[in-house]
């Protein structure tokens, strides 16, 4: 299957990014042809394989758990410090929600 | 005296004997980067007030006679997708550049601990993506070897700090072979362990099911010494392996008579000579030292580049989807509502190999596409990964090329990402499977510029210490300058 404009497009707003023309007309011949190329791993017949979603070791499931409590490890004024706006302890960001009138 | 020349056991020795304060030591380096680093630029950003206040620390316990910690006064430098507290953690990206780390990774506070002092921050490709390190939003770095030609990548600064003497280790990320690969362009030692050996936690997320953090040195040595500060259960990380860690420094100078070395036919096949050469040259070695070369077979080796950055990708844009200019990193001015606050702050911020994988990995995952990409592609690595399961019931290690080309010149590759992507053929394997890499210097290309070129050594999951001893015991036979 090709790749098209049309798929860079929906792709990349579909990941929230706002290309630009110049940049749609780069990307589609590079995507494109990763695309064409990973097409190779259909020569593979998988029907009877498992998916591998992680590596897993030996030991029990949940050996690397640890207890389920709070460790404060930095104040909220910290937790703020790299926030691009930010007022009244929370981060902010354009209003979401229309008043009606 | 020059102290930046030093191994971990070196520095020990001067520290322990006086000849060297861990303060002068810390100097030398910063020293040696104030007056080197201007044609390299392996570091984004240096730390000298902390790398200072904690060598002041070692020699105050020194001489309040208590005993020396594993790694005082060592210097190291940190990749800059690993957070430090307090200091800008970048990832080489304009999304973060701003970013200040309000925490220590798990990593960079074991080396503390360990009396270890972080000189600073160093340069990489964008969020680990890429194999050259001129994906880095800010500057290239260049190969101290060479200055014409890359570093690798994405590790690049962190493998071009230690070959140019400006950390005597470091700590860098593999994804795909991001340690392995600079390490085997900048003639040193660079480690992966198995996954989940090492704590991730404080580590900037690229692809979770394959992301490590590992160790750079200029001997196999120290990258033991390194792996065992940093490797062993963390609380806060689910997936480091609740797993007792082997003694890997007392494992070295251990004879490797006896071991079976395997040779898969698969990664020499149309193998360029200028590094199958060297790479056979160290294979006899093995067989003088004693061990036992079984040619073995991967029959799946050709699908792992396809395989990889499906799901490289995927996870990508899974980790990825959280700089949106709301809690931290860049946001664009211009936005009239949230929606295109996103999109601006996204598109400004990353660069193009990270908005490329986003964009594939979106794509991979996305409705339709899904099983014919993502699915087959985990299928596949079920594949790849019992290659290596069954090999490993034939041999203990397995000795390949680390990359099929040597160190390329800046530019040569930029235009041709798939190009890029093939580069990392050798690597990619043993990250899909979780198992230990080691990549060592083995020699010179035959041809002028004579380049360095790198052997890959990988093994079982969790044999570290044997992965480690029998590349202690190339080193140690000279191999690393094999001709």
């Amino acid at each position: 299957m090709a790749f098209t404009e049309k798929d860079v497009r929906y792709v990349a707003d579909l990941a929230h990014l706002e290309l630009t023309e110049e940049e749609v007309t780069k990307y589609l011949p590079q995507l494109d042809s990763i695309l064409q190329y990973v097409e190779k791993l259909n020569e593979l017949d998988t029907t009877e394989i498992e998916p591998m979603a992680q590596v897993t070791y030996p030991g029990s499931e949940n050996a690397s758990f640890r207890a389920d409590e709070a460790h404060k490890k930095f104040s909220q004024d910290q937790a703020l410090a790299n926030a691009p706006e930010q007022g009244a302890g929370s981060f902010k960001v354009p209003r979401v929600i229309e008043r009606e009138e | 005296m020059d102290f930046t020349t030093l191994s971990i056991s070196q520095i020990r020795e001067f520290l322990k004997s006086r000849q060297a304060s861990a303060v002068e030591i810390a100097q030398a380096h910063l020293g040696q980067i104030e007056e080197k680093d201007k044609q390299v630029r392996a570091y984004l950003a240096l730390c000298p007030e902390r790398a200072l206040e904690q060598a002041k620390k070692v020699d105050q316990a020194i001489a309040a006679g208590e005993a020396l910690a594993p790694l005082a006064g060592v210097p190291v430098a940190v990749k800059d997708v690993i957070l430090t507290r307090g200091t800008r953690t970048t990832c080489a990206s304009h999304i973060l550049e701003n970013f200040i780390a309000p925490y220590d990774a798990t990593a960079v506070e074991r080396l503390e601990r360990a009396g270890a002092v972080i000189v600073g921050k160093t340069n990489c490709d964008e969020f680990a993506m890429g194999s050259s390190t001129e994906n880095s939003s800010f500057y290239p770095t260049r190969n101290p070897r060479d200055l014409s030609r890359v570093p690798g990548g994405s590790s690049g600064g962190s493998a071009a700090a230690v070959a140019a003497n400006f950390a005597t280790v470091a700590l860098g990320s593999d994804t795909g072979g991001s340690i392995r690969q600079p390490a085997a362009f900048c003639d040193i030692v660079g480690m992966m362990g198995t996954y989940g050996r090492v704590s991730r936690y404080g580590l900037v997320a690229f692809a979770s099911s394959l992301d490590h953090i590992g160790p750079f040195g200029r001997s196999v040595h120290d990258v033991a010494q390194v792996l065992q500060t940093i490797a062993g259960p963390d609380p806060l990380d689910s997936t480091c392996a609740a797993l007792p860690v082997d003694d890997y420094v007392g494992a070295l100078g251990g004879d490797i008579r006896g071991i079976r070395v395997g040779v898969p036919t698969e990664y020499f096949k149309g193998l360029n000579p200028e590094i199958g050469d060297n790479i056979q040259k160290g294979i006899d070695l093995f067989n003088k030292l004693g061990c036992r070369i079984v040619p073995i077979s991967l029959p799946h080796t050709g699908y792992a580049i396809g395989c990889y950055y499906i799901i490289c990708t995927a996870e990508a844009s899974s980790n990825l989807a959280r700089y949106d200019g709301v809690r931290y990193g860049f946001r664009s001015p211009q936005h009239d509502d949230l929606q295109e606050m996103y999109r601006k702050s996204r598109n400004l911020g990353f660069g193009a190999e990270v908005k490329r994988r986003i964009m594939l990995g979106t794509y991979v995952l996305s409705s339709g596409y899904y099983d014919a990409y993502y699915l087959k592609g985990q299928k596949v690595r079920t594949l790849i990964t019992r290659d290596f399961v069954e090999a490993f019931d034939e041999v203990d290690v397995i000795v390949t090329p680390t990359s099929p080309i040597p160190p390329f010149k800046l530019g040569e590759k930029m235009d041709d990402p798939l190009q890029m992507y093939l580069a990392d053929i050798y690597t990619v394997t043993a990250s899909l499977a979780g198992i230990p890499g080691i990549s060592v210097p083995c020699g010179k290309t035959p041809s002028e510029p004579r380049l360095p070129v790198g052997m890959q050594i990988l093994a079982n999951h969790f044999d570290e210490a044997r992965l480690l001893r029998v590349a202690d015991a190339f080193e140690k036979a000279g191999g690393f300058q094999i001709s």
